[in-house]
């Protein structure tokens, strides 16, 4: 494997809200290397997205708190940046898409005027050299004309070019590390089929490494070499993307694969997973899917379970695999 | 076909986007046609499922089926009795039979109201339960049906999950004994855990029931595991209709073949999900005259561009609008 160059040691983010502390990211522990491809999923409120953030500090504090642990990108620690630092890292190092171009993007500036905003002010581009790098990108990332495009809105262009948009803003400063949260969630299935082939290509023409947050299993099985899985704040199963998929160990793994309606069999019934997602301002004590889990044991309830490696590259946090 | 539950003819829906008097005179009006001229039938105690992409014309249908929006040309038999010219009485009863689920369980229900409320309240519409023990009844009745405790009666729909939410939602439209039940998208926004467990309560309350669905998606494996029947929309068309095996194993038209082709599967063993289309979805919006989708297809000829191909059998049961298959 080639060299780390983002490593999450025991992340924690907890965030003080009226109605209580909800710790949103427990001690995540991975590591992304060079020009790799790694896939965080999970459902809603799993805490993917405050994860993703927290590499780019990007939560709110307050409310939010990164409590323990170290985000190391290229050796150095981020949670120690100044805030200058950081502006220096995102976009020149790291970049990231989000999932709702609409709400990423500003409604009132042209897109080309957006994307050269980016060159201008993180490259000190002049006006007419960072109008010409926008054409450029906007071509690299399948936009048809770009020169009668560069002036429209954002309202002007469909689901599926407002992420080419986001995309190209993203590459722009030639970052060596993207980050994707649900960039194809909104997108019909079609577009989204373009988009993945898209970020696919980037990633491998570009040499970059890429953390992708997906809830969808089918995207990550097509996207990720890696593949981390979190439940409740938890990462609670960490392998590569053929041994996750041809042999999950943690029961969450294993119960979101059979919830899947496929399209080789059809079967009266699917098999889901009992209840729903605990509480987070109140969580179970122990591991957080016990009360979910048809495995559960007395220990389930008492002691969080830690990750292990139980076989070489496979990680699972579970007291059925010690 | 009297004897299908639901039959639908040459149902057509255009609005018109620019409806003043200058645009008329000068013969400048825009029309967007969001469902143009569909045909369809669904058998007693079937599921007929309608999957597309947005703004193909599928929520527009369910409307029109219910009667939310008047169609602009087109018949609906239900139950051998022709919908669009019953009188507003004849209506409400008639209301009973189909019922809808939204999307959407967060804006679907009332958050100022109890569970009680919301359930009880197409009771009180229908007259189907008078006084508050009946009501009360039925309600725990209808909680239990879609499998939440009956102490959920006297809670605001804030209080629940997603999926209870959208079990609320089904409880509310099963409140009036209905037969044919409309899913629009009804567990589209649901996780994928939580999604499995919908769908199974549709599948039992349908046996239970005896219901006839049309449910619509966009997801084509929940539609593969949903139907017993699939039509394929695109652009207020309906372009393949067959059995759920027909369709999944043989599709005919190169848009339900880019559709399937675009479905990334979880397996990684699977081909990898990509599109064998070029360009964009075309506008709804004054269509040209032919297929929608020439310009886009690598079938294409020249004929495609000028007549609308109609949806033709091609032997048991399977149908399909195009001119080169």
């Amino acid at each position: 494997m080639a060299d780390p160059v983002l490593q999450l040691e025991d992340l924690s983010v907890r965030f003080q809200l009226k109605r209580g502390q909800l710790t949103a990211v427990d001690g995540v522990t991975f590591t992304v290397h060079r020009s790799e491809t790694f896939g965080l999923v999970g459902e809603s409120g799993s805490g993917k997205t405050v994860t993703a953030r927290s590499v780019m500090r990007l939560i709110p504090m307050p409310p939010g708190e990164i409590v323990r642990g170290r985000i190391l990108f290229e050796g150095h620690n981020i949670l120690q940046h100044s805030d200058q630092e950081m502006r220096e890292l995102r976009g020149k190092h790291i970049a990231m898409v989000f999932q709702e171009p609409m709400s990423a993007l500003n409604p009132v500036f042209t897109v080309g005027h957006q994307i050269a905003d980016a060159l201008r002010t993180n490259l000190g581009m002049r006006k007419k050299e960072a109008k010409e790098r926008v054409l450029e990108l906007m071509q690299l990332v399948g936009i048809p004309s770009p020169a009668s495009r560069y002036n429209n809105y954002v309202h002007e262009f469909s689901g599926g070019m407002r992420q080419r948009v986001m995309l190209a803003m993203a590459l722009s400063c030639n970052p060596t590390f993207l980050i994707a949260d649900e960039p194809t969630t909104a997108l019909d299935v079609t577009i989204q089929a373009t988009i993945l082939e898209l970020i696919r290509s980037m990633i491998e023409r570009l040499n970059m490494s890429l953390i992708f947050i997906t809830h969808n299993l089918g995207v990550v099985a097509h996207t990720c070499d890696t593949i981390g899985v979190m439940y409740a704040s938890h990462l609670v199963e960490l392998a590569s993307k053929d041994e996750l998929f041809a042999n999950p160990l943690h029961p969450y793994t294993v119960g979101l694969l059979n919830s899947i309606p496929r399209l080789d069999t059809q079967t009266k019934y699917l098999t889901p997973i009992t209840g729903s997602v605990c509480n987070m301002l109140a969580p179970p004590q122990g591991c957080k899917f016990h009360p979910r889990c048809a495995h559960a044991m007395d220990i389930c309830t008492q002691e969080v379970p830690r990750l292990r490696e139980v076989a070489p590259g496979h990680f699972v946090a579970c007291h059925l695999h010690t | 076909m009297r004897d299908a539950f639901l039959e639908v003819q040459h149902l057509t829906k255009h609005f018109p986007l620019n409806d003043d008097l200058l645009s008329h005179l000068t013969g400048k009006t825009r029309m967007l046609k969001a469902v143009d001229d569909i045909s369809f039938f669904i058998q007693p105690g079937e599921t007929l499922g309608l999957v597309g992409e947005s703004g193909c014309g599928k929520s527009t249908t369910a409307r029109l089926i219910t009667r939310l929006i008047e169609p602009s040309s087109g018949t609906i038999w239900l139950k051998g009795e022709d919908l669009l010219a019953l009188p507003s009485s004849r209506m409400l009863e008639m209301r009973k039979t189909i019922q809808l689920v939204f999307q959407d369980p967060y804006s679907s229900l009332n958050p100022r109201k109890t569970v009680m409320q919301i359930l009880s309240r197409p009771l009180e519409v229908h007259h189907l339960a008078h006084g508050w023990a009946a009501k009360r009844r039925q309600v725990l009745h209808l909680l239990r049906l879609v499998g939440m405790g009956v102490e959920h009666a006297d809670r605001y729909p804030h209080e629940f999950s997603g999926g209870q939410r959208q079990r609320l939602a089904i409880a509310r439209a099963l409140a009036v004994n209905p037969q044919l039940i409309i899913g629009d998208e009804p567990v589209s926004a649901l996780d994928v855990s939580i999604q499995a467990q919908i769908l199974n309560l549709f599948r039992e309350l349908q046996d239970e029931l005896n219901l006839t669905y049309l449910f619509i998606a966009h997801d084509l494996s929940v539609i593969r595991h949903i139907s017993d029947r699939v039509a394929v929309m695109y652009v207020g068309k309906i372009v393949e209709m067959g059995t759920v095996k027909e369709i999944f194993a043989h599709p005919q038209h190169p848009y339900t073949r880019a559709l399937l082709a675009a479905v990334p599967e979880a397996d990684p063993r699977k081909p990898p999900p990509r599109l064998t289309l070029q360009g964009e979805v075309a506008t709804p919006v004054n269509p040209p005259p032919g297929c929608r989708l020439y310009g886009r297809c690598p079938l294409a000829t020249e004929v495609c561009g000028q007549v609308s191909p109609p949806l033709s059998d091609r032997g048991s049961g399977h149908f399909v609008a195009c001119h080169n298959m």
